[in-house]
């Protein structure tokens, strides 16, 4: 074996099967036509050649594969929401990434670590115990537990009362992971990509094509593309297009914040997140402390950093594992945070037939990768609502019927 | 650290304010339809560049106007209210005839209630 690679290594050529096959020429029509080649756009393309044999795809990106907030989320995986719907809807989530490396054949690192939500104060308690118990009805594993069992899980943690915020206790759900979220993508791009499906980059929308109602296509930087159907999945760039389609959405575009530290030996290896303090931090599995807070005050288009950002975390963060002030922050960045007024997602039909609509993913998009594929899939092959997104229906808007998932956002509680 | 330039209070650091969200006339509430207050409630332009919107300065409760950049993330100029609208009456006007203060503005704030992710 190390002879044939060194032999490989040295040959002039290196026979493989192409990770992507590309395709270099746009085609004039196509039945569906998918705006956004991220995690969300890719995984719908890939369950709609898989699941309903609509191999016939082009999946257009004005930037380059997965580089927009697939690339730029804290990698999180999780299914202890608050409301029923979410916890059903995340749960068949977590399901789907357990498989997924199989599914995708690639490694998509799915590490299952433990998932704690800190309670500083007796209204996060109540909060915490009412997620448990509507995790526990509905099948997902969340218990809540107390300091001390805090520190024999986690015992890199302060859990002593002489913090400013002493933690009470916390929401435990050990199924809580992180997974590589870039192989996430490239992993549906390429099984997409193997079922006939067509990813463009570097191609930008312009204009979405209506007739009497109806989506027909989109005009694009390389020409005009017809298209039995559209979707659109931008995650920051939602309300832009949206407005191409003559769609005014629940969307505040607010930057989101993450950082890492230089890369050191395992010493965290569960998740952490406090909604009260509006910290989060995870270990990669290359060794970076993954960190990062509340989106940013207002709303704004800019990935630019802020220095108010890292004060706030840091000084939670050090209070919670006072190890972290030998660490020196290695690099910072910031993702464009759709913001609904519910903290759920916008998943389904909208006003314009034969137009779908996958937004709204504020901080919680790259756990919902897989599902929302699945279901936006569906969606768009028979032109129904699927039951599990129903409720999160760009309609209950107008019906005043809001899924309220604040609490479980990790919004202060 | 970034100034804001409140008009009641002069320059201070943004942390002393909380955003308030876009400017949209408010329909009548006792003739508004539910699409109405759905699309004033919930529905935002959510533009990339210049736009016109609520900020509060928190410790004084003072609210105002700003115009923003939301690309360059630069504050372009500040008013009060009134100036806001002497400049630019709104059409549909921005508050039901009788009432002065905006009082029960910005319902669609959000500034404060930051999300983390995770």
């Amino acid at each position: 074996m190390p002879f044939a690679l060194l032999k490989y290594g040295l040959s002039r050529e290196h026979p493989d099967d192409p990770h992507f096959r590309w395709k270099p020429d746009l085609k004039k029509t196509y039945d569906v036509v998918i705006i956004g080649a991220g995690g969300h756009g890719l995984a719908a393309a890939y369950h709609l050649a898989k699941d309903h044999g609509i191999t016939n795809i082009a999946v257009l990106e004005k930037g380059w594969l997965a580089g927009g907030n697939t690339a730029r989320n804290t990698t999180i995986v999780r299914a202890n929401y608050l409301t029923p719907e979410g916890v059903a809807f995340y749960k068949e989530s977590v399901e789907l990434f357990r498989t997924l490396s199989n599914e995708l054949d690639i490694n998509v690192m799915y590490s299952e670590r433990g998932h704690f939500t800190l309670a500083h104060t007796d209204a996060a308690m109540r909060t915490a115990r009412w997620r448990a118990e509507v995790n526990k009805h509905l099948g997902v594993n969340s218990e809540v537990i107390d300091s001390a069992e805090v520190k024999r899980i986690c015992p890199t943690m302060n859990v002593t009362d002489e913090a400013r915020y002493p933690i009470l206790g916390a929401l435990y759900h050990p199924p809580g992971a992180i997974a590589r979220h870039d192989a996430v993508a490239w992993g549906y791009a390429k099984e997409a990509m193997k079922r006939g499906v067509e990813v463009h980059t570097q191609t930008e929308v312009k204009k979405i094509l209506i007739e009497n109602g109806r989506a027909i296509g989109v005009e694009t930087n390389r020409g005009i593309i017809h298209a039995g159907k559209v979707m659109q999945a931008v995650a920051g760039s939602s309300s832009h297009v949206a407005r191409m389609a003559g769609l005014k959405l629940p969307i505040k575009t607010i930057p989101l914040q993450a950082c890492v530290s230089e890369p050191v030996k395992p010493i965290l290896d569960q998740i952490v997140v406090s909604g009260s303090l509006h910290v989060y931090i995870s270990q990669s599995a290359r060794g970076e402390m993954v960190m990062g807070g509340a989106t940013d005050p207002y709303g704004l288009y800019s990935s630019r950093s802020t220095l108010d950002f890292k004060e706030s975390l840091m000084g939670h963060m050090l209070e919670l594992f006072p190890f972290m002030g030998e660490l020196r922050i290695l690099r910072q960045w910031a993702g464009m945070a759709d913001m609904t007024p519910d903290f759920s997602p916008v998943m389904g039909l909208t006003p314009l037939e034969n137009y779908y609509i996958d937004a709204g993913w504020g901080t919680w998009g790259f756990k919902a990768t897989p599902v929302c594929g699945k279901r936006m899939a569906e969606c768009v092959a028979t032109g129904r609502q699927p039951d599990l997104i129903k409720p999160f229906a760009l309609s209950r808007f107008s019906t005043f019927d809001l899924v309220g998932e604040k609490g479980a956002a990790s919004v202060g509680h | 650290m970034k100034i804001v330039n409140c008009p009641l209070n002069g320059p201070r650091n943004i942390s002393e304010f909380v955003w308030g969200g876009e400017v949209k006339p408010m329909p009548d509430p006792a003739k508004a339809t539910d699409r109405e207050w759905t699309e004033y409630l919930f529905l935002e332009e959510n533009l990339a560049g210049d736009i016109t919107e609520w900020w509060l300065h928190a410790p004084t409760n003072y609210w105002f106007i700003a115009r923003r950049n939301t690309i360059t993330d630069q504050f372009l100029e500040t008013m009060t209210y009134d100036a806001f609208l002497a400049r630019q009456p709104l059409a549909s006007a921005v508050i039901p005839s009788g009432e002065a203060e905006p009082a029960a503005k910005p319902v669609t704030g959000g500034g404060d209630t930051g999300a983390t992710s995770a």
